[in-house]
């Protein structure tokens, strides 16, 4: 299991060097810099700032200290917010963003299973068809127009809740997390649905009704273990589309987190931002799809004595 | 053997397609699926002809109006004919969908194929080139692409699709890998096929069935991504439009004129909860390990 794990951390490491490298040069080749919006901005103001930000050397010497600064862990400074280093800025936008994800995910899990194993035990009855419709709807309705949608009717028609922010107003934080969760909902419902229709079938779950065990006992013990499998497997992609799909929610619900702040690093050209939020997200992605994986593995009594020093009975 | 014998074999048996369209045909969601897809295809293909409006001529005076006679979904702040510019809107958002999943199609396929029939050491490469590109955070690339790039319609369908190949190429390389171990193929090489031609015509005809259900799901996901990219304002520019720069639009204003939202939303949803059910009814119909549930 070490080995897995270790391993998988060891192939991180080409591909985050790809997505610095892919990034870096992107950003540059594009027409426009970081100053270009300023037009008050003097020759010789604008000469200063761009020797302070080592913008005036050429491209390699500016690539090679990136890369040497990011090494010791220093993302360097950003180029719109005066003052600030992007490490300040990823602090302060990621727990929002975390939150936030956290939320969704929880949303998913928990309405997307509950609907996706009511679905299973009662296949193709009215049972199964109303949340499985229902999952429909939230793979359809894609969150910058559920979003709107549910602001339109709890915020501003019925005026239940709050139209924006996160964490100013009590209740402002069930929108957002409502919206980002629902697709997720949709594909575990989907998935587990799936999962639990195979696992029932099998031998084991014979073996534990007919032990005389009661039947939540059975389906919640017994079954959900292994049919959550697929799920679990779903898990890693999710949250990595959640945090993509964050700058859609922060920006509908204007919520200052880490999407928005990259969406806005785009627009203003600011390098060092777009690059540090760029790493900081696949870092977490791929930490996601490895935490994942485990996850899976251990769940999985054949694929954990597969993957070698695993616990074996 | 003669010639009459096996043409009579041929027309009696059933082939796969025969069988998977009665298998679809039973499946009344999917069918609707398709009908809603061919007619609203054909309504934003003909638009021109089937409403007197133009989706750029503005009617200040007129301004925002609700659905009535005159203009059946009502019409924006500048009064231009909401029906007129999702049935506009339309065409670029099925081309973006179509265009996009047929890049992925050609780029997966033939790169699945390959790495499949070559196999070795080269499908390990490749493959492990595939597993690298998998986890890039694409979503983060194409809004970066389209920001530094500008908002270029050539480079969304190609961004889209050089996104979306990465599935099609592994399921594709599975494919060929079963089917390159199976007699027919062996006896095509003993006669003395060239590679390309046993690709072509053995392997890429034979693998089509999980390659259809899956551009079938690829074409909603893309047309999604593309609403998007033209929700965060990276998409297409305005006169013209997609269902996504009228989705956006009709946020900003939804509060006082909520059928500016309402009306592409449905649109855009319907159309993908049609791709969805066709989607699965053809995987319940061509694969048929996976029909049991």
């Amino acid at each position: 299991m070490l080995r897995f794990i270790v391993g998988r951390l060891l192939q991180a490491i080409p591909v985050l060097f790809a997505v610095v490298t892919i990034t870096f040069f992107l950003v540059r080749a594009a027409p426009g810099g970081p100053f270009d919006d300023e037009k008050a901005v003097v020759p010789e103001v604008r000469a200063a700032l761009e020797a302070q930000y080592q913008l005036d050397q050429p491209l390699h010497r500016q690539y090679f200290s990136y890369l040497h600064d990011l090494l010791r862990g220093d993302l360097g400074p950003s180029f719109k917010y005066p003052g600030r280093s992007v490490n300040e800025i990823i602090a302060a936008g990621f727990p929002v963003t975390a939150e936030l994800g956290i939320y969704a995910m929880i949303v998913a899990l928990f309405i997307g299973g509950t609907a996706g194993v009511v679905a299973a035990l009662k296949p193709n009855t009215l049972q199964d068809y109303i949340p499985m419709s229902a999952a429909m709807i939230g793979i359809c309705m894609p969150a910058f127009l559920l979003g709107p949608l549910l602001l339109l009717i709890f915020g501003v028609q019925l005026e239940w809740l709050p139209v924006s922010g996160w964490g100013q107003l009590p209740g402002d934080k069930i929108l957002p997390s409502l919206t980002l969760g629902a697709a997720y909902a949709a594909y575990i419902a989907r998935l587990s649905r799936g999962g639990m229709l195979d696992v029932m079938s099998q031998d084991f779950i014979r073996t534990a009704r007919a032990k005389g065990l009661p039947e939540h006992i059975v389906v919640l013990r017994h079954g959900l273990r292994a049919g959550f499998i697929p799920v679990i497997a779903f898990l890693g992609p999710a949250f990595a589309g959640i945090l993509s799909g964050s700058f859609v929610i922060e920006t509908v619900f204007q919520i200052h987190g880490l999407g928005r702040f990259f969406v806005q690093a785009a627009f203003n050209r600011d390098y060092t931002l777009i690059l540090g939020c760029t790493l900081f997200l696949s870092v977490l992605i791929i930490l996601f799809n490895l935490l994942s994986d485990i996850v899976a593995a251990w769940m999985n009594p054949r694929l954990r004595s597969q993957l070698g020093g695993g616990r074996r009975k | 053997m003669n010639q009459t014998l096996t043409l009579e074999k041929y027309e009696k048996g059933t082939s796969l397609w025969v069988d998977a369209w009665v298998r679809l045909k039973k499946n009344h969601l999917a069918i609707a699926g398709m009908f809603f897809l061919v007619l609203l295809a054909l309504l934003c293909l003909f638009a021109p002809w089937l409403t007197p409006y133009s989706y750029e001529e503005q009617n200040i005076a007129l301004g925002a109006s609700g659905p009535s006679w005159q203009h059946w979904l009502g019409t924006d702040t500048f009064g231009r004919d909401l029906l007129t510019r999702i049935l506009y809107g339309g065409r670029v958002s099925l081309a973006v969908g179509l265009v996009a999943t047929a890049v992925s199609l050609v780029i997966g396929v033939t790169y699945g194929a390959i790495a499949g029939y070559v196999g070795g050491r080269v499908d390990a490469v490749m493959m492990r080139f595939v597993d690298i590109v998998y986890a890039l955070p694409f979503m983060i690339f194409v809004v970066l692409l389209m920001v530094v790039f500008g908002r270029n319609l050539i480079l969304l369908f190609l961004a889209i699709g050089a996104v979306e190949w990465l599935t099609m190429a592994r399921i594709v390389r599975g494919q060929v890998q079963t089917l390159r171990q199976q007699e027919f193929v062996e006896a095509a090489i003993a006669m003395g096929l060239s590679n390309w031609t046993i690709i072509r015509k053995h392997l890429i005809p034979n693998s089509l069935g999980p390659v259809i259900v899956y551009t079938t799901l690829t074409i909603p996901s893309v047309m999604l991504f593309e609403a998007f990219l033209s929700f965060l304002g990276l998409g297409i520019q305005p006169p013209q439009s997609s269902w996504g720069v009228l989705i956006s639009y009709g946020v900003e204003t939804m509060e006082e004129y909520p059928w500016l939202l309402i009306f592409p939303g449905l649109v855009l949803s319907m159309t993908l909860f049609a791709l969805n059910f066709l989607g699965d009814g053809l995987r319940d119909a061509l694969d048929v390990r996976s029909s049991k549930d």
